[in-house]
């Protein structure tokens, strides 16, 4: 499936996949070619975590990242975009160095959404399967962006409601 | 969030409404169309059948893309392409991300290199 070249001068980027495994259950896989101690790290030290977990593109800010990675410690991630802040928080209930991650993502009013992450080390290739559990099927269609994360897409629904509301039809 | 599918249904609803719209996902039905094409088969100005296709691509019934100068309607099937639509974005999203992780992941080997050589010194 990825491609395997041993360069290290230039990695090739691995595949990411995503697939939906029920009506509550979202799973991301990825390779990271790096043993699974450093992804670990990566992924739970805020200075390290605040440098990748953010892409670009997407034009949001972090503005503050704290992790106490341990079973019962909370997280908190700040971001804003253009005007606005946006909050996400939970608990780490499972931490086991180097190959689980297990915490909640409480910012939603739906129930909590549980995040599970594994490392599988092979050969010095870390195997990262991120599996979200959400608590209902809505929380997960609403995450989808098939309504909730489109505002404009509902203004412009409400533009067109007003419209037909307002025309005969021909 | 109920609210939204239910302002969702109204669209789809209020698309089809109108017997042209009707008419027009039933021909697009049988294969994919141009507007202009549209326009001749339901005797209606370009403008007139651009704004039922407006309509109709709001409400997510149809789709359409340019290409050239020419715009082609095809049947939009809401459900599955908004999700499939989804998780490539969501996808892409997680693509970034591990992009940036094995950067993060590549400084962090070549500091552990630079290490270990300094400790065998």
């Amino acid at each position: 499936m990825d491609e395997r070249r041993e360069s290290e001068a230039a990695p090739t980027k691995n595949h990411t996949t995503v697939e939906r495994r029920s009506e509550r259950e979202l799973v991301v896989t990825r390779t990271v070619n790096g043993p699974a101690r450093l992804v670990f790290e990566a992924w739970t030290k805020a200075d390290l975590f605040r440098r990748w977990w953010v892409p670009r593109s997407y034009g949001l800010t972090l503005l503050s990242c704290e992790m106490d990675v341990r079973v019962g410690g909370g997280y908190r991630l700040v971001f804003s975009h253009q005007d606005s802040t946006m909050e996400f928080f939970g608990t780490y209930l499972e931490v086991t160095p180097h190959s689980r991650l297990v915490w909640t993502n409480e910012e939603g009013d739906g129930g909590m959404t549980v995040t599970t992450v594994t490392f599988d080390e092979i050969a010095g290739r870390t195997l990262v399967v991120v599996h979200d559990l959400y608590p209902s099927k809505e929380a997960l269609d609403a995450a989808s962006g098939s309504t909730g994360a489109m505002p404009e897409a509902l203004d412009q629904l409400d533009e067109l409601l007003v419209s037909l509301g307002s025309t005969t039809t021909e | 969030m109920v609210q939204c599918v239910q302002a969702n249904f109204d669209a789809s609803f209020g698309a089809l409404s109108d017997a042209t719209r009707r008419g027009v996902l039933e021909q697009l039905g049988r294969a994919d169309a141009s507007i202009t094409a549209l326009a001749q088969r339901f005797h209606m100005t370009l403008t007139g059948m651009k704004k039922h296709v407006g309509v109709l691509e709001q409400a997510g019934l149809v789709t359409t893309e340019k290409v050239g100068r020419v715009r082609t309607c095809r049947l939009g099937l809401r459900g599955l392409q908004e999700e499939a639509e989804w998780i490539e974005r969501y996808r892409q999203l997680w693509s970034a991300r591990f992009d940036e992780l094995d950067k993060v992941v590549e400084k962090l080997k070549r500091k552990e290199r630079v290490d270990g050589r300094k400790k065998r010194k």
